[in-house]
């Protein structure tokens, strides 16, 4: 594959590409990138054990020789002291060829091992690194997701303060409300005491008053029905006597009398 | 194998899918690289529209390094070459 999808892929994995970081999760590359570092380290590691597998065939393969080769040298040893020089020239001759095959095997074994060394090493320092790297992206994706919650956190206070908003606008409309009632109220009442506006409201004062007007009036009406009472029965004087406590003289002897009285008192 | 749409999200698929998305996959890159603008959207749709049909959509959360990229639907021929360009869109 060789399109778009996997060339976008390569450049996303390799780069930290501000316009991709708007579409994908921080946390999501570094989880990556630590994933693909230990695939890398696993892959090195199997590197590791291939070669060490090929050394341990090798060292089989020339002990295997070198047993051969002691073999033949104990062969052309029988062959010399049973006076066959031939079989012991052959034996010789065999154990020469083993003998640089096994020259040429402890060449390669030698730097097989000097491979595996350096993978061994590259494989331990791959390992630090990362390690270390876990512990970089552990700490960076905190980071972010902490710097998520603060801004959520941001978040709900400014949506807390414009719900306080809309709180403090509602009792300012309570009170603007309130005042307006205030105002209209004290205005009617100004209006009312003017005389401007009749009273529709003030029913109860009214009965009160008529009550105490037609009690004060009656009152009146039942004391001057007895004072004419009194007059038509024995002339004002006795009227007056009736009212002011029956003394009994007639108020045209009395009248002198009674003033400096009052005038006294 | 997960395929990210920019801007979308990422979807599931089986390798069995490609043979179909690597069609259209190398279609987009010829388009693009010949400037073809209508054809490029064409094919870009109708690749789009073949992850979203074949592919499972993995949750939002799901934390799960995508292998493939799409540019997201809207996104212009330009914009594609520049994040394609040697360097992306930025150096190094």
């Amino acid at each position: 594959m060789s399109g778009v999808m996997k060339r976008m892929g390569m450049i996303f994995r390799a780069k930290a590409n501000k316009a991709l970081d708007r579409a994908e999760d921080p946390r999501e590359t570094l989880d990556y990138s630590y994933q693909k570092q230990l695939e890398l380290l696993q892959k090195v590691r199997r590197g590791v054990a291939d070669v060490a597998t090929s050394r341990k065939r090798l060292e089989l393969q020339l002990n295997q020789l070198q047993s051969q080769s002691s073999k033949l040298e104990d062969q052309g040893r029988k062959a010399l002291a049973l006076g066959r020089e031939d079989l012991a020239r052959e034996a010789l001759s065999r154990r020469a060829a083993l003998q640089q095959q096994v020259t040429d095997l402890e060449t390669q074994h030698s730097t097989l091992q000097g491979e595996e060394e350096k993978l061994t090493l590259a494989a331990q320092r791959l390992q630090a690194k990362v390690d270390a790297f876990r512990t970089k992206k552990e700490t960076i994706k905190a980071t972010y997701t902490a710097a998520q919650a603060q801004t959520r956190i941001g978040e709900a206070f400014s949506g807390i303060s414009e719900e306080m908003g809309d709180v403090g606008l509602a009792i300012q409309r309570a009170e603007d409300k309130t005042a307006q009632l205030q105002a209209r109220a004290g205005a009617l009442d100004e209006l009312l005491a003017s005389g401007a506006l009749d009273d529709p409201t003030g029913i109860a004062r009214d009965d009160i008053q008529t009550e105490l007007d037609r009690l004060s009036g009656g009152t009146d009406v039942e004391l001057e029905l007895q004072r004419m009472k009194a007059e038509l029965a024995g002339g004002p004087s006795a009227g007056q006597q009736a009212i002011e406590g029956g003394t009994g003289r007639p108020q045209s002897q009395q009248q002198p009398q009674d003033t400096p009285r009052f005038d006294k008192q | 194998m997960i395929v990210r749409i920019m801007g979308e999200g990422q979807w599931k698929l089986a390798d069995s899918h490609f043979v179909e998305l690597n069609k259209l996959d190398d279609d987009l890159l010829a388009e693009m690289e010949s400037g073809d603008e209508d054809g490029f959207h064409r094919t870009l749709g109708a690749l789009l529209d073949a992850v979203r049909r074949l592919g499972a959509p993995l949750p939002d959360e799901a934390l799960e390094p995508s292998e493939l990229i799409l540019p997201a639907p809207d996104a212009s021929l330009e914009e594609v070459r520049d994040m394609l360009s040697d360097d992306g869109l930025i150096p190094g």
